[in-house]
């Protein structure tokens, strides 16, 4: 293989009133997921990258070299940037077997075709793909597709490698195998990846960080498990079932809820950094709620509030009450535990919540 | 349910599969037996039906030819569009598949006829008219064959898309490259296949050229319209042109077969 260089990404891209605006550096070797609402600008993002969509302003380079940069006139033409795209479709070339799919970047770069084919041919033995070379695109379940285009990007030593929600249309057993080859490619290749998804198990499982994109904007860097915990965004707190808060620090240990109402203690605050008086967010875990009929008394949870149930799903081993209250809240309980307090649309219930669950951290200034 | 798994076809539904099956293949059988096998080299040589395959290879090709320059660059212009406009146009481009011919020669006459739209200024201008000239057999060959280079070349363009000229350069390929491994491979069948069927449909091509360019032997007498005339003088001709056409037909049907039967396009 050879040396990798960063990913050094300052996009600004105009689409009508549509404006993209990102800045993140790719380390070599690191996989960054860039995760976001439909129409945030994932894709832009990633065919500004490609070279398949021309910045505004800003820089791409990779490296120190240059693929983008408008102010000093350079844009180096996809062809010659080594930066494969593995589209969501495949993109498979259907007129050609999977050996000859797999030469194609080979052939492009002026190899023979038998050279090509010597290539091609370790590369499909290399990831265990070796028995579909003669196969059509046609003839290749989704799955298998799937990593016959993953093998014609990594055939040619991708300086940089741009994966467009690659499981996207996988069913989801197959989705499950499919992500686990994907994550061992993604370990071995030592080139800055750059993963769009919409998917919060393929974020959090391919991805060393998440890039959070909402309307063109990041609104989130940070590594999955950061993001899962202290998310910033209404959208990601949904994404991965958190209750978001944003309030004020108004005493030490203290939060007023400002678009929810209510009051949380914290705990989580003397490690912090944060100040009486500066803006906070809250996250609450669905599950480090609990439902009672009557006012907890006796309780050493410190953070006690009424609500009202208006809503009620069914996940897999649980169940999910949406309770209005100050604050509104997600709560997680067991299908026994439902049953046993009776509880159904529009009961009237008790919440609570340990000061050490309520996570304050400050919104990070992006 | 037989021991092989499948279902006695019920005879109900085999007795009119048969009648179609002889209704269809008795007239071509009716044909090779009762041609004129032994006249035939003498027949097919005389003169006037020389001439009328002449004509006929001459304007069928020229015909194919204006569809390739015009169709393909069409057929390619309502593949990238979905608007309403272009939906419109489709439907325009592809009457000429259902209309009777008949009606396109009358058609075209009114449009480009002496006294027509178009042609009252062209024979204003010029002095020169369209109809019964042999301009005229290939403007009705060309009216009648356009919507299968059309069809054949949109069909052909949306299943190849943009996207794998777009893949192609991220793994390297130069415009030049991708357009000779990507784009043509896909294409060319179907190139090839819109003008061989836009070629054969010119050449059968009879109700339209006679309306609209009448029936001069040497200037717009073709093989269809050298069958009609020759069926009322001299049977036997008439049916040594028609094998003639026969054979065209079944060889351009063999060739292709495989790109028209349902199911078992190669892309």
């Amino acid at each position: 293989m050879v040396s990798s260089a960063a990913l050094t990404i300052d996009a600004h891209v105009r689409r009508g009133d549509f404006h993209l605006d990102v800045a993140v550096v790719v380390q070599p070797g690191e996989t960054v997921g860039v995760i976001g609402p439909n129409g945030a600008g994932k894709t832009t993002l990633l065919r500004a990258v490609a070279g398949l969509t021309a910045l505004e302003r800003g820089r791409i380079l990779l490296g120190a070299t240059p693929w983008d940069d408008p102010e000093a006139g350079v844009f180096v033409d996809p062809t010659r940037r080594q930066c494969p795209v593995v589209f969501q479709d495949y993109r498979l070339f259907p007129h050609l077997s999977v050996l000859d799919n797999v030469s194609y970047p080979h052939r492009a770069q002026g190899a023979s075709r038998q050279s090509a084919r010597t290539h091609a041919s370790e590369t499909l033995e290399r990831l265990g793909l070796a028995e579909l070379a003669s196969r059509m695109p046609r003839q290749l379940s989704g799955g298998q597709a799937q990593r016959v285009a993953m093998a014609r990007a990594l055939t040619m030593t991708p300086q940089a490698l741009l994966l467009d929600e690659p499981l996207a249309a996988l069913d989801a057993r197959t989705r499950q195998q499919v992500r686990m080859d994907l994550k061992a490619a993604l370990t071995r290749f030592d080139g800055p990846t750059l993963l769009i998804t919409h998917d919060p198990l393929e974020a959090m499982t391919l991805a060393d960080r998440l890039l959070v994109l909402e309307n063109g904007a990041v609104t989130q860097i940070a590594p999955p498990h950061e993001v899962a915990a202290r998310p910033v965004s209404d959208y990601v707190a949904r994404l991965v079932g958190i209750n978001l808060y944003s309030g004020t620090l108004v005493a030490p240990g203290s939060v007023e809820l400002t678009d929810s109402g209510g009051r949380l203690r914290t705990a989580s605050d003397g490690s912090d950094t944060l100040g009486v008086g500066q803006p906070t967010l809250v996250a609450l875990a669905p599950s480090a709620i609990a439902v009672h009929l009557e006012r907890p008394t006796a309780l050493s949870a410190q953070n006690v509030w009424p609500g009202r149930i208006r809503g009620v799903e069914t996940l897999r081993d649980r169940i999910r009450l949406d309770v209005d209250g100050a604050p509104p809240a997600l709560v997680d309980i067991t299908q026994a535990a439902f049953a046993q307090l009776g509880l159904d649309l529009g009961a009237t219930v008790w919440l609570s919540a340990k000061a050490t669950e309520v996570v304050a951290y400050g919104a990070p200034v992006l | 349910m037989s021991r092989r798994g499948r279902t006695r076809p019920p005879l109900a539904l085999v007795g009119p599969a048969a009648l179609g099956i002889a209704f269809l293949t008795i007239p071509l059988l009716a044909m090779v037996f009762l041609a004129p096998w032994r006249d035939l080299p003498r027949l097919l040589s005389s003169p006037h039906v020389v001439q009328a395959l002449r004509l006929s290879l001459l304007t069928a090709t020229l015909s194919a030819a204006l569809c390739l320059l015009v169709g393909v660059p069409l057929g390619w212009l309502l593949s990238r569009s979905n608007s309403r406009a272009s939906r419109v146009i489709r439907a325009l481009v592809t009457v000429p598949l259902v209309l009777p011919p008949v009606v396109g020669g009358v058609a075209l006459l009114l449009a480009y006829g002496r006294t027509g739209l178009v042609g009252r200024q062209l024979y204003a201008a010029t002095g020169w008219q369209i109809p019964f000239t042999t301009v005229a057999v290939v403007l009705a060959q060309t009216f009648v064959a356009l919507p299968f280079m059309v069809v054949t070349i949109e069909g052909a363009m949306r299943a190849a898309g943009e996207q794998l000229v777009e893949a192609a350069s991220t793994l390297g390929a130069s415009g030049w490259f991708a357009f000779r491994t990507v784009t043509l491979p896909l294409l060319g069948p179907s190139i090839a296949a819109g003008a061989v069927l836009s070629w054969a449909r010119a050449l059968g091509e009879f109700g339209a050229t006679v309306t609209f360019a009448g029936n001069l032997p040497g200037v717009t007498q073709a093989m269809p319209s050298a069958v009609y005339r020759a069926f009322e003088s001299d049977p036997p001709t008439a049916v040594a042109l028609s094998l003639v056409l026969l054979l065209v037909s079944v060889t351009v049907l063999i060739a292709f077969r495989d790109r028209w039967r349902p199911g078992t396009t190669s892309w």
